[in-house]
């Protein structure tokens, strides 16, 4: 059984990776991948009152499906979307437990309100006023995959367009040293069910028994397996070269999923 | 949408582990709240905790999973013959044919805040025996039941605050459609924990009392526990009288606040609107709404609005949350169970604690047990972040 799906947008930000056409040019091997820290923009589409309640997962996701979108020429706000997300914001966790460890157990409202896992996807569809449906996941390491296959069903049954929206932040210490995530990343997609003029490609995706991919540059390989969103890459890798083939991608422990990609232009 | 069959369902509660006991509350109009003894909380409001789930035991190989929220899902899983009925599944279509969609809004999150507590007093480390992957992660529960029942189609967790149970429905659904899997466990498993406890306090959204959804003097909610589960697959050929079908399930996001619903419930409507549709039913075909009904001023006058503006006020609806608490990202599921049983066995049941109904609101809230038939319900489950999910289901015959 193969889910099929047109991907119409994409965007990227991560660690040394500022948006999708220069994480192209790294990943088809034209210049080479300096790591360093994720820079995120002032989520200037938000509301002032919302921006300041804002951590960094929210700046990181707003960000990477603004891209996909624009590119996509889709309107957020008619868009149905997936977030997937192994662990949502590190940060506010932390400061939630910490909070809570201490004599007068004051926390926060605005960080209980932002600590459920769908916060990124409540303030974009605020941002963006997107009224569809909304789905959220998280399927720890096998996040990116898990997200994918409830895009790409949603693509299939409901037979319209889907912005899917992997990314992962980091945890502080002392929750890093059981869950070390080095840094934020994010990838977004916006997937049709139907060709346009700006589609890149046409995806194909089927659970599989095969090995899945690493990459060869070490240092893209250490990010691909230190981030669950990052192991995207073997897709994006294809999607930069724009080349057909198929990327294998980590998935449960069962199971890998393998992704077709048939370049549009 | 092709309707799916609930080929086996469960639910456990504070008012009950599995449905004999579930249905004997409902009719006996008997609510599981008390007064909150949980952990070391020290906060005045009242709680759903269900009895025993420190008692439990997780199998030997599944022992990293070991938390309070895995205990509830394993004490649940045990009832009704759920598990059973899951292994047939297997069996019958294949271990990779059988997904795994759950719902949580924290998992086992109070491992890592008692974690917190017994930090090294040099270091700040966490203690070496605390698992972040097996409980504080969302996908822990998903992950248990997935290896318990040794299933290795898809699986996920949903976490989308309180409609994340509601929502696993439609992700099930999807991924059976689109031929990927034959059948799916979902449900909604969520335990008490101090974040939730004392989040809700910060928000000032709890309640002293036990809570009173449409109640004129309501005052927030009694947050509660529970986990149910369903097993879903394809509607056969034969199919007994009784039997549970979902007909249809709607989405949509407020798109407004991100703990406050829209004030006149779109969102709530939009969804509601969309699982008719999806059902090719009209409002008149619901024979009894089951509210999210949290007993907040805002939710409960919100959701009426919503209600009203598409069923007009003579639907009966009623929320289960002033017998059960609410038990959030559980709370679809538990609910979807309370409808499946409300089908079969033709009861209504009235909302507990609530007195006095406030005359400002217009649905249709009914007090006291209904008897008599019941031939489709509608379930409404809303999310912080304006997640909404409203579920039909109906009996096959």
């Amino acid at each position: 059984m193969s889910l099929s799906a047109y991907i119409s947008g994409l965007g990227v930000l991560g660690p040394g990776l500022s948006n999708w056409s220069d994480t192209a040019v790294i990943l088809c091997g034209r210049q080479g991948y300096q790591p360093a820290p994720t820079v995120l923009p002032m989520p200037t589409i938000l509301p002032a009152a919302e921006r300041r309640r804002t951590g960094r997962v929210v700046k990181l996701t707003l960000a990477v499906a603004l891209e996909a979108t624009l590119q996509a020429g889709e309107n957020p706000s008619e868009l149905a979307s997936v977030f997937s997300s192994s662990g949502a914001d590190g940060q506010n966790c932390h400061e939630l437990c910490q909070a809570l460890s201490l004599p007068g157990r004051e926390i926060s409202p605005t960080r209980f309100a932002n600590s459920v896992h769908n916060a990124a996807s409540g303030y974009w569809s605020i941002a963006t006023g997107a009224t569809p449906q909304s789905n959220v996941l998280c399927a720890f390491d096998a996040s990116f995959c898990a997200g994918l296959l409830e895009a790409l069903t949603q693509v299939a049954v409901d037979g319209r367009p889907v912005l899917l929206v992997a990314y992962d932040s980091e945890y502080p210490q002392p929750l890093h040293a059981k869950r070390p995530i080095p840094d934020v990343f994010g990838v977004a997609m916006v997937l049709t069910p139907q060709r346009r003029e700006n589609s890149l490609a046409r995806l194909g995706a089927a659970l599989t028994d095969a090995t899945h991919d690493r990459l060869t540059d070490p240092q893209l390989e250490t990010l691909r397996a230190a981030i669950p969103a990052a192991r995207s890459l073997p897709l994006l890798r294809l999607l930069a070269m724009h080349v057909g083939g198929t990327a294998v991608l980590e998935y449960l422990d069962v199971s890998r999923v393998e992704v077709r990609v048939e370049p549009c232009q | 949408m092709r309707p799916l069959l609930l080929k086996k369902f469960t639910a456990t509660s504070c008012i009950g582990v599995g449905v004999a006991a579930t249905l004997e509350s409902l009719l006996e109009q008997r609510s599981g709240l008390s007064i909150c003894a949980f952990e070391t909380v020290d906060i005045d409001t009242h709680v759903g905790e269900v009895a025993g789930v420190d008692g439990e035991r997780l199998p030997a190989n599944l022992r990293k999973f070991d938390c309070r929220n895995n205990r509830l899902a394993e004490l649940a899983l045990r009832q009704d013959g759920f598990f059973e009925s899951v292994e047939r599944a297997a069996q019958r279509w294949g271990r990779a044919r059988v997904g795994v969609f759950l719902g949580t809004s924290t998992a086992g999150i109070l491992q890592t805040e008692l974690a917190y507590r017994a930090r090294d007093s040099v270091s700040g480390a966490l203690p070496p025996s605390f698992e972040y992957a097996s409980t504080h992660n969302s996908f822990s529960v998903a992950d248990y039941i997935r290896q318990r029942c040794r299933l290795e189609g898809p699986a996920a967790a949903v976490s989308c605050a309180c409609a994340s149970s509601a929502k696993v429905f439609g992700s099930a659904r999807r991924m059976i459609e689109a031929g990927l899997i034959d059948a799916a466990v979902v449900g909604g498993v969520d335990s008490l924990c101090l974040t939730t406890l004392y989040g809700f306090h910060s928000l000032q959204l709890s309640s002293p009392a036990p809570c009173r959804p449409f109640d004129v003097a309501r005052d927030g909610i009694s947050i509660g526990e529970a986990a149910a589960f369903a097993l879903l697959e394809r509607v056969p050929e034969n199919v007994a009288g009784d039997s549970v079908l979902l007909l249809g399930i709607g989405e949509s996001s407020d798109a407004y606040h991100m703990s406050a619903p829209h004030p006149e419930g779109l969102g709530a409507r939009r969804a509601m609107q969309a699982a008719l549709a999806a059902a090719e039913l009209e409002p008149g075909d619901i024979d009894y709404i089951n509210l999210h009904g949290t007993g907040t001023p805002s939710n409960d006058r919100s959701e009426s609005q919503a209600v009203t503006s598409l069923f007009g006020p003579t639907t009966p609806c009623s929320s289960t949350k002033g017998a059960t608490g609410h038990t959030l990202g559980a709370a679809g599921a538990l609910e979807a169970v309370i409808s499946s049983l409300s089908l079969q066995h033709g009861l209504m049941p009235g909302g507990v604690h609530t007195t006095r109904i406030d005359p400002t609101l217009t649905a249709h809230y009914i007090r006291d047990n209904r008897r008599g038939p019941v031939t489709r319900v509608l379930s409404n489950s809303f999310g912080f972040g304006g997640a909404n999910c409203s579920l039909i289901f109906g009996r096959a015959g």
